[in-house]
């Protein structure tokens, strides 16, 4: 067992803002030197899918900054999460913020572990070969077994 | 400021992509050698801090050129 400090954290949220902290605070902890694990479970695994498609959406989400004010019952019409979406990249890309898939490739690169709730996959009937090859999977037990020795354990 | 062996232009990038830039960079480069990062976040101006006490690596100095900042990082 080495002596680097180690993150784990658990991924479950699969929308797009929530993607960023567990792939930003892991690579960032890779880059610091962590010992990096993420266990993505239940929506979390719509992060290891090869063809990334994440969408946001403002509904349930008060605290979107919106570029004009849209009436809670618009934002339900169709369509409109996936402009908000393309309008969300659009901005982020702009502001100099990483796409999910270059956060995801640093992770990849920096050896961040990267395990898949096998429950949830059955769960959902995902197919693995539709997740990114790198990906292992496991379960609570697996899990408990990288974060039992971390130095920091975070659920996101 | 002093000399560098190495530059990394990160201009417009958004946190964390700076510092995963500049680890990707010193990890090319031999130990006593120094690296100048250029970065526009305003964020980085701490963040280069905390990587450097975190990494071991020497944060010569920083220095500030309008809305651009210098940094320079000895590796350990």
């Amino acid at each position: 067992m080495s002596d680097e400090k180690k993150l784990a954290i658990i991924a479950t949220k699969g929308s797009l803002d929530w993607a960023y902290p567990p792939l930003i605070l892991a690579s960032t902890a890779s880059a610091l030197g962590y010992e990096t694990e993420i266990f993505f479970t239940f929506y979390g695994l719509a992060m290891l899918k090869k063809k990334l498609n994440l969408q946001v959406s403002p509904l349930g989400n008060p605290a979107m900054p919106m570029p004009m004010p849209v009436p809670v019952i618009m934002q339900a019409m169709p369509g409109m999460q996936a402009m908000m979406s393309s309008m969300m990249k659009k901005t982020m890309k702009k502001k100099g913020v990483a796409s999910v898939e270059e956060l995801r490739d640093l992770c990849l690169e920096a050896e961040v572990r990267m395990v898949a709730c096998q429950m949830t996959v059955d769960l959902f009937d995902f197919d693995t070969k539709d997740f990114i090859d790198e990906v292992e999977y496991g379960g609570a037990a697996t899990f408990f077994e990288f974060a039992g020795k971390s130095d920091i354990c975070l659920y996101i | 400021m002093a000399d560098y062996n190495e530059e990394l232009d990160a201009s417009g990038l958004n946190c964390p992509l700076p510092i995963l830039r500049a680890k990707k960079k010193l990890n090319t480069m031999e130990s006593g050698q120094v690296l100048r990062i250029i970065a526009t976040d305003p964020g980085s101006v701490k963040d280069f801090d905390a990587f450097a006490k975190q990494t071991g690596n020497t944060l010569l100095s920083t220095e500030e050129e309008g809305d651009k900042y210098a940094f320079f990082i000895k590796k350990k």
